[in-house]
């Protein structure tokens, strides 16, 4: 079981979380119309093997998006930040 | 007989007599004896008969790795399958019973098994899917009996009466193992101050010293450090516990059979408590399995490991035979042969290494030990027990060099080196080594640094070495965690036993072979399974050479074997027909549970009700007093019908539907999803979020809203209000409110980071109840107070202020029924005094409650979505519902709904259907042309079905292939499941007042 260290809440069970999926992905603007920009956004992602940035949603604690970084090999957690504070 | 208890020693109690009994037979048995210890003392030599060829086993081991001697333990709701009598102590009224024969174990028809032996050797199953017989009756008939054939213990059918709980320990050290290494480890880290947790799967901690004759040395330096460790108050001891899993982040799950040695718990305890442990460090003491001699027979109940005959006869007083051999080809079985020569049986030890060491050859000639080095056990026999042991001098590789000799003995007891129990290490991902020099797979080195092996568990060496290493290991641990006492010197370790250190100049012996190489029988790799070196051989033959594929060729290793006993001579002598090194043959890997657990520890107390929360709303109470039928909505329980005298579901839902359209009802719609959207932006985030405007609608009034997922597909849907200046009040259905807030926070706070919103749910703090019908007006205008309900101040889609009984509320217009509706919104608490006041003033009204299934009936009538609509593969365009769609601004999914795959003309789009005939259709039926075949997928299908009151007949919704333009057309209603095929006309689906005349009332 992973233990996450979310930062409003501290170390907590992964059972708290849900997973979110990859964080290095960018949300297109609004704006945006051409269909590829958002088929790449929903779909389209790289599962890395290492280091890993993800979206976490502490849901049964502070409800916060959180952004961790995750080895996909050792699942070593080397960062967590809120997903506000960490500019996309 | 030949087993017997011994008139002295042992650490069982003499004066404590249990009653125990076997297949029926009462068994002399003492506290302490384990039931494998009371079969042995009772000569009950054969317990069980194996997996697949029924052939007759005894007791092999006296640990966690016993292959043969699985049964039936307990009675009733207690009575539990596939126990190990090795592990199970014994207590005042255990009743046991072999499972897996018939009639008995003694008598067992399906040993008949053996003579098909041939024909089910590895990988017989898979064979049965290709060839002649491959979808034949013939292979249906065999199936059958293969199926009945497999499994070893019958399961219970009983509800178990016992209590289990689940509990959290947290520590700095976590030290598996209360062996030697593991007290030295758990000593370190005690002294030095940190927070430690010991965990041992036996009742005693002592590990290997248990089984040391009672009076020997080690005796008293076990309870030197039993009593320190007691009186430490930082170390916490769990014994008759085992760590099973070890899980990402050092947290571990641990099973504490804390009731499971009586017959029953005492009031209130539980018989097993599941922990889940998290710490900072592990110290794996976790020992090692001795590993079994591969020859002839060497099933025959009789053969035994050659640690767990010192166990018997030191531990437990237990003499398993009086005319022994031992066979090894290291020094660990050195101490068995001298404790039986002590206990007065006479003793052949065969040593399959040509040079043995000196000290230990005159020792044991001196005890009375008759020796033969260079020589090994070629076979076993007998039939049913042990009676005689084929002795031939060996090559290194383990063929005889001359013929056999055969001398009559009872039992043959066998060490072929020992293998260090490293599953707990392995399942974090860990491929352990193979250790040409000491004959075993080791740890090899920290990958992961919080957790390290020590004593046995890394092959350190003797007595000495495990508690000097597990001291270090537990020191280590405890620096690493802060802890800044000194945890002193190493105990002195006591006096060893002969040949202690099993590490010390072992010679490999994987099969014992005739001259030719073939072994004299049939030679056992995996005695819980029937695996032989024949069947290795077969998998090499065939090509299943890699060791995953082996294992699973096989079944080599599975079970609760799982490696313990049969994976090194199997990676063995695969490596051999491979002419491979075992190193390079690799080992398979080891998953969580390291032994057999209960359902019902890791359930604890989540059982039945206690599953998952119920969620009720505060007006349940009214609805069960009222006689109402309840249904589940999810996590909630909801109203399903009120039946009046005799009706079924049918009658009340009709009458129910009927009479809100003619007079009032009243429907509790507490469980619908709300959510607080509050904050400058907020118009801005309900303008992206759904698929229509929102920037124009004032305070005071309420828009139907829809919204869809990134992909573009439907979502959700709901009424949104505007409750001030900033501050909407946005309504979800009830199975969607979870999903729809965790988006919305999703969006705000990894994409729209600039929006000043906050989103809260707000679900719990508002019941709801919508009064629907033409009387709705009349009867709110005489209970409301504060509010002008007219048709000109409270228009549809408009909401108010007012107050019921003192108790302010929000009264919104809106219909979901499609009469003249209300929702009022009521404080959470206040909901069942505001729904009693509604229905006290309701009398003269008739107004009458409707549960969720008249509800469904209305909706339906009116053609609007719910969840069996909006299930995830529909878009607006299926749905009719394109025109909400704004096309003056971006929303979430308005690019993506574009795709071409989604825009398809041809996609199935809803439609009404008029059912032919009095029965109604199920949701599911594929619809299919008047005309043509009956195949495949068919045009679409139906979503939702009701009977219509208003229109006097059954309908329903669905969807259909280009629906729009099929209108009056017939079509077929087909249900597969229960063959039955209808006739409908497409219709509009708006099936009674397509105006929408009556909401606007």
């Amino acid at each position: 079981m992973l233990r996450i260290p979310c930062p409003i809440c501290g170390l907590r069970d992964e059972t708290e979380f849900s997973y979110g999926g990859d964080a290095s992905v960018k949300r297109p603007a609004m704006a945006e119309t051409d269909p590829k920009a958002w088929m790449d956004y929903v779909f389209y992602r790289g599962n890395p093997r290492g280091r890993h940035l993800e979206y976490w949603h502490h849901v049964q604690g502070c409800r916060q998006w959180l952004v961790v970084e995750r080895d996909t090999v050792s699942h070593v957690i080397s960062g967590c930040r809120l997903a506000r504070e960490v500019s996309p | 007989m030949t087993a017997s208890r011994l008139p002295t020693g042992g650490r069982i109690d003499r004066s404590k007599p249990l009653s125990v009994t076997f297949d029926g037979r009462p068994i002399d048995a003492f506290a302490g004896d384990s039931l494998a210890s009371a079969l042995l003392a009772n000569d009950e030599i054969l317990v069980g008969r194996s997996f697949k060829y029924h052939r007759p086993r005894g007791v092999f081991s006296a640990g966690v790795e016993e292959p043969n001697a699985l049964v039936h333990l307990r009675t009733g709701g207690r009575h539990e399958p596939n126990a190990r009598a090795t592990m199970v102590e014994a207590f005042d009224g255990l009743v046991a019973n072999a499972q897996n024969a018939w009639p008995s174990v003694r008598l067992d028809v399906r040993a008949a098994n053996q003579l098909l032996a041939p024909f089910i050797g590895a990988g017989f199953y898979y064979k049965t899917f290709i060839g002649p017989f491959r979808g034949t009756r013939f292979w249906m008939f065999c199936e059958r009996f293969i199926r009945r054939a497999a499994g070893m213990g019958s399961p219970g059918t009983l509800e178990d009466p016992d209590r289990y709980e689940t509990v959290n320990l947290f520590c700095d050290v976590l030290v598996v193992g209360g062996g030697p290494a593991g007290l030295s480890a758990a000593l370190a880290a005690g002294r030095a101050g940190a927070q430690v947790v010991l965990v041992e799967q036996d009742a005693q901690l002592g590990g290997a010293l248990l089984s040391a004759p009672i009076g020997d040395p080690s005796d008293a330096w076990l309870e030197a450090i039993r009593s320190e460790l007691s009186a430490m108050s930082n170390v916490r001891v769990l014994t008759r516990a085992t760590v099973f899993g070890a899980y990402d982040h050092d947290v571990y799950g641990v099973v504490e059979r804390v009731w499971d040695h009586v017959a029953a718990a005492p009031e209130g305890q539980p018989r097993q408590r599941f922990a889940v442990v998290r710490t900072k460090r592990t110290v794996m003491a976790t020992g090692a399995i001795e590993r079994p001699l591969v020859f002839g027979g060497n099933d025959r109940p009789g053969v035994m490991l050659a640690g767990a005959v010192r166990s018997y006869v030191n531990r437990y007083a237990v003499l398993p035979g009086r005319h022994m051999v031992v066979a090894t080809n290291n020094d660990s079985a050195y101490a068995t042969a001298r404790d039986l020569a002590a206990a007065g049986a006479d003793v052949t030890l065969v040593d399959a290494r040509q040079t043995v060491p000196d000290e230990l050859a005159s020792q044991s000639r001196a005890e009375g030990v008759d020796l033969r080095p260079g020589c090994a056990v070629l076979s076993a026999k007998g039939r049913g027990r042990v009676a005689g042991a084929v002795i031939a001098p060996v090559s290194e590789e383990g063929r005889a060099t001359a013929p056999g000799k055969t001398i009559a003995c009872d039992l043959i007891a066998v060490s072929g080196g020992w293998s260090p129990t490293l599953h707990l290490w392995s399942q974090r991902q860990q491929k352990p080594v193979f250790d040409a020099e000491k004959a075993c797979f080791v740890p090899a080195g920290d990958t992961v640094p919080t957790m390290t092996c020590a004593g046995d568990a890394r092959a350190a060496g003797g007595l000495a070495t495990a508690i000097a290493d597990g001291f270090a290991a537990g020191e280590n641990a405890v620096i690493a965690t802060g802890a800044t006492n000194a945890a002193g010197h190493v105990p002195e370790a006591p006096e060893p036993w002969p040949g202690d250190d099993w590490t010390r100049g072992i010679a490999p012996l994987w099969t014992v072979t005739r001259a030719d190489g073939k072994p004299a029988g049939k030679a056992f790799v995996d005695l819980q399974n029937d695996v032989t070196t024949s069947d290795i051989d077969l998998a090499h033959r065939e090509g299943y050479q890699a060791v995953e594929h082996l294992k699973r060729y096989t079944t080599t290793g599975m079970a609760t074997d799982q490696g313990k006993l049969s994976n090194v001579n199997a990676l063995a002598r695969m490596a051999q027909l491979r002419d491979a090194e075992i190193a390079d043959v690799g080992t398979t890997t080891f998953r969580p549970p390291y032994t057999p657990i209960t359902i019902g520890a890791l359930a604890g107390n989540e059982t039945g009700h206690h599953f998952r929360a119920t969620r009720l709303t505060t007006i349940d109470e009214w609805h069960r007093e009222h006689g109402a039928v309840m249904t589940e909505a999810g996590a909630w329980l909801r109203p399903w019908y009120y039946p009046e005298a005799g009706e079924d579901v049918r009658a009340a839902y009709v009458r129910e539907a009927a009479h809100v359209r003619q007079h009032v009802g009243i429907v509790d719609v507490s469980t619908l999803g709300k959510i607080a959207v509050q904050g400058p932006d907020a118009a801005e985030f309900l303008n992206r979020i759904y698929i229509n405007g929102w920037k124009t609608l004032p305070v005071g009034r309420l828009r139907y809203g829809v919204m869809l997922r990134e992909d573009g597909f439907v979502f959700d849907d709901g009424a949104t209000a505007r409750l001030g200046e900033h501050d909407y009040f946005m309504s979800t259905t009830t199975a969607n409110a979870a999903p729809v807030l965790a988006f919305a926070e999703r969006l705000l706070q990894t994409a729209w980071t600039d929006l000043e919103v906050h989103v809260t749910s707000i679900t719990d703090q508002w019941a709801a109840i919508a009064v629907a019908g033409p009387k709705a007006r009349d009867l709110l205008a005489t209970v409301v107070g504060d509010a002008d309900l007219s048709r000109e101040a409270l228009p549809n889609n408009h909401f108010t202020h007012g107050r019921i009984s003192g108790v302010e509320v929000r009264v919104h217009r809106m219909s979901y029924s499609g009469e003249l509706a209300y929702e009022i919104y009521v404080p959470a608490l206040f909901g069942r005094a505001v729904w009693e006041a509604l229905i006290a003033a309701g009398g003269p009204f008739n107004l009458k409650p409707y549960g969720t299934e008249a509800m469904g009936a209305l909706r339906v009538e009116k053609g609007h979505v719910a969840g069996p609509e909006l299930e995830g593969r529909t878009t607006l365009n299926d749905l009719r519902l394109e025109g909400f769609a704004s096309t003056k601004k971006p929303f979430v999914g308005s690019v993506l709904r574009n795709r071409p795959a989604l825009t398809d003309a041809d996609r199935p789009t809803l439609v009404g259907l008029e059912i032919d005939g009095e029965v109604g259709a199920l949701p599911g039926s594929l619809l299919f042309a008047a005309a043509g075949p009956t195949e495949g997928r068919g045009e679409g299908w139906v979503s939702s079905t009701t009977y219509s009151p208003a229109l006097g007949r059954n309908i329903a919704m669905g969807l259909l292939k280009n629906g729009p333009s099929r209108m009056g057309e017939t079509v077929r209603v087909v249900d597969f499941v229960g063959d039955r095929t209808l006739k409908a006309t497409v219709v509009s689906h708006h099936f009674f007042d397509p105006e929408g005349e009556r909401q606007n009332a």
